[in-house]
């Protein structure tokens, strides 16, 4: 049955799990307490939630200073809004300053479909992962949500998250039967002809086209790199060196993202042919996320034609 | 209201201000790079509250209760250098490094320095943080205050009105911002360059308490800041006019003076004037004592 639990959902609810024993736990909020999912947050937490408004530069400033007076600020925000308008607060007043600011980028991506360019975020993965000091993660389903927040609490230093609007399909069975550690990727399949890495909601996608070269003979290594940086660079050499060609798959423009990440590890230390598919340089077309996701060829099947034109079977 | 400042002690504190003047422009003369002007038109400001107002502890800058103070304008780093190198925070002999290849001291406040408390620089930014600062005491109880210092060409900027409404929204009568209302900018006159007044009816508006005074007055500037709160659950905002260069005749008021170095002779004009009026000030606390 399909999964109806968005990410932003599941990580309202471990945030107030977590803060029945942790008192330092605060949202913010943008007045986007309800895209964020969090009112049920500010109605249990009223005392912890924190609503500035439409006002972005001045949630991540202001959860700057409430880190720095030894809160655990969780700045709730539109990916988009949050990832653009307030990028010199989150350089200079989260990552310069070192405050312990966890970035939550709500309804990422092309989350927003049809509300086009001005709602879509996917350039921020390439502006946050330039940023020293800032570590980038996109979680791949609603198990994965519940132990990135976990980890997340426990985690001191600023973080951008980016998790989008929707439910997505799970990718793992369950929260209890793996671990999550920052900065370490998660090989959900161990094929050696190609390997296929992707994060956040393109991980499902990367799965279900393993699932279709399977069916043609072709065996698929498929990474979940839920940390973009700090990036495993060893799971990406090993994959370089066992399987010798890699696609990376990326709800982001190609500039930037999980695929240059991908492709400055592998370009420097073990070149192997990589194919980097995301959103292209343009603005991208208006329509649902799936839409979307189709017309730029972010599907299985389109990850099952490259990998056979790179392997020529 | 606490009463006025006793005669030596504000004597003594003029004397300090004269003392780091005239530090900062040594300091900037050795480095040949520093923001001149406005170092010295907050001269008196910083004074008043690292002297006497604030709490602060320096052999234990990380003490929870203390006062906060954050440099929104923090080009202006120079008298705070010289201040809290005086205070013991970091040795004064390290003033030498200002500016220099791989020092801590560089042109902006920067946190790996006991004493400053965030990295700061790009304008419009500290008082956000100042209020998520003042509402976290809030929020645990705790007593300290916190000023944030703003220039005024950075009230052009968006985020500080971000910040300012946030501050009265949330009634931060903890939350003391300060205005160097030096009326220049580097391109000129802030009035020329994007208007500002009525600056003081703008922050009232805002909901804070404004106080307007001479913020190169350190008596007034005491009185004003010990008598936070005036307004319970309001913030406080005092709008300082200053004199961009105070101090210096031939800097005062000058707009190139923002980022000037000065050159031999100037130094020795600058230290000779600042020497005259600390020994002064000194001639008159012997008096009073």
């Amino acid at each position: 049955m399909a999964n109806t639990i968005p990410n932003r959902q599941v990580l309202c609810e471990t945030l107030l799990e977590l803060s029945k024993e942790d008192r330092d736990i605060m949202v913010l909020a943008s007045d986007s307490r309800g895209s964020a999912a969090m009112a049920p947050f500010a109605k249990a937490y009223p005392e912890r939630f924190v609503e500035v408004g439409i006002a972005e530069q001045n949630i991540v400033g202001i959860s700057a200073g409430l880190a720095h007076s030894g809160k655990k600020p969780f700045v709730t925000s539109p990916a988009c809004f949050l990832s653009m308008r307030s990028i010199e607060q989150i350089k200079v007043d989260v990552a310069y300053s070192g405050t312990n600011v966890k970035l939550i980028g709500i309804s990422g991506g092309v989350s927003y479909g049809a509300l086009g360019m001005s709602h879509h975020s996917v350039q921020d993965i390439a502006v946050a992962r330039a940023i020293p000091g800032l570590a980038v993660i996109l979680p791949a389903d609603r198990h994965e949500t519940k132990r990135m927040t976990e980890a997340l609490v426990n985690h001191e230093g600023g973080v951008y998250v980016r998790i989008g609007r929707n439910p997505v399909e799970d990718v793992y069975d369950s929260d209890d039967n793996y671990e999550f550690v920052i900065g370490k990727a998660v090989t959900l399949r161990l094929g050696t002809d190609v390997t296929i890495i992707a994060a956040g909601e393109t991980v499902r996608v990367a799965l279900d086209a393993e699932a279709a070269l399977r069916e043609v003979g072709i065996s698929a290594r498929v990474l979940n790199m839920h940390t973009i940086k700090p990036l495993d660079e060893e799971a990406i050499l090993r994959a370089a060196r066992e399987t010798g060609k890699i696609i990376t798959v990326e709800e982001h423009s190609v500039h930037g993202g999980l695929g240059a990440a991908v492709a400055e590890v592998v370009v420097q230390h073990h070149p192997v042919p990589v194919r980097i598919l995301g959103i292209p340089d343009e603005p991208a077309i208006a329509g649902k996320s799936s839409e979307v996701f189709a017309h730029y060829g972010i599907s299985a099947a389109n990850i099952k034609r490259i990998a056979r034109e790179m392997l020529g079977r | 209201m606490t009463g006025r400042v006793i005669s030596t002690e504000t004597t003594a504190l003029k004397t300090k201000a004269a003392q780091i003047r005239m530090d900062l422009l040594q300091m900037i003369y050795d480095a040949k790079t520093g923001h001149t002007g406005g170092s010295l038109s907050n001269t008196d400001i910083l004074t008043a509250l690292y002297y006497r107002v604030m709490k602060i502890d320096p052999a234990n800058p990380k003490w929870g209760d203390r006062d906060r103070f954050i440099a929104s304008k923090g080009h202006s780093v120079e008298s705070l250098w010289c201040i809290l190198a005086d205070l013991g925070f970091f040795p004064k002999e390290e003033l030498k490094t200002f500016s220099q290849f791989g020092t801590r001291l560089i042109g902006h406040p920067n946190n790996k320095v006991p004493g400053i408390e965030m990295n700061t620089g790009a304008l419009g930014h500290g008082l956000a943080i100042s209020v998520g600062m003042a509402l976290a005491a809030k929020k645990d109880g705790r007593s300290y205050r916190v000023f944030c210092l703003m220039g005024d060409g950075e009230q052009a900027e968006g985020s500080v009105w971000e910040a300012a409404m946030a501050g009265a929204h949330y009634k931060l009568d903890n939350l003391i911002g300060i205005i160097d209302r030096n009326r220049l900018q580097i391109s000129g006159s802030t009035e020329d360059v994007m208007g500002l007044d009525p600056l003081d009816e703008k922050w009232a508006a805002f909901g804070w308490h404004v106080v307007i005074l001479d913020g190169n007055d350190i008596e007034a500037l005491v009185e004003a800041f010990e008598a936070v709160p005036v307004a319970e659950g309001k913030p406080t905002l005092i709008m300082a006019n200053t004199v961009k260069g105070k101090g210096v005749s031939f800097a005062e008021n000058v707009p190139a003076w923002h980022h000037h170095v000065p050159n031999d002779e100037q130094l020795a004009l600058a230290l000779a004037e600042l020497s005259a009026v600390l020994e002064s000030h000194q001639r008159q606390e012997g008096q009073v004592r």
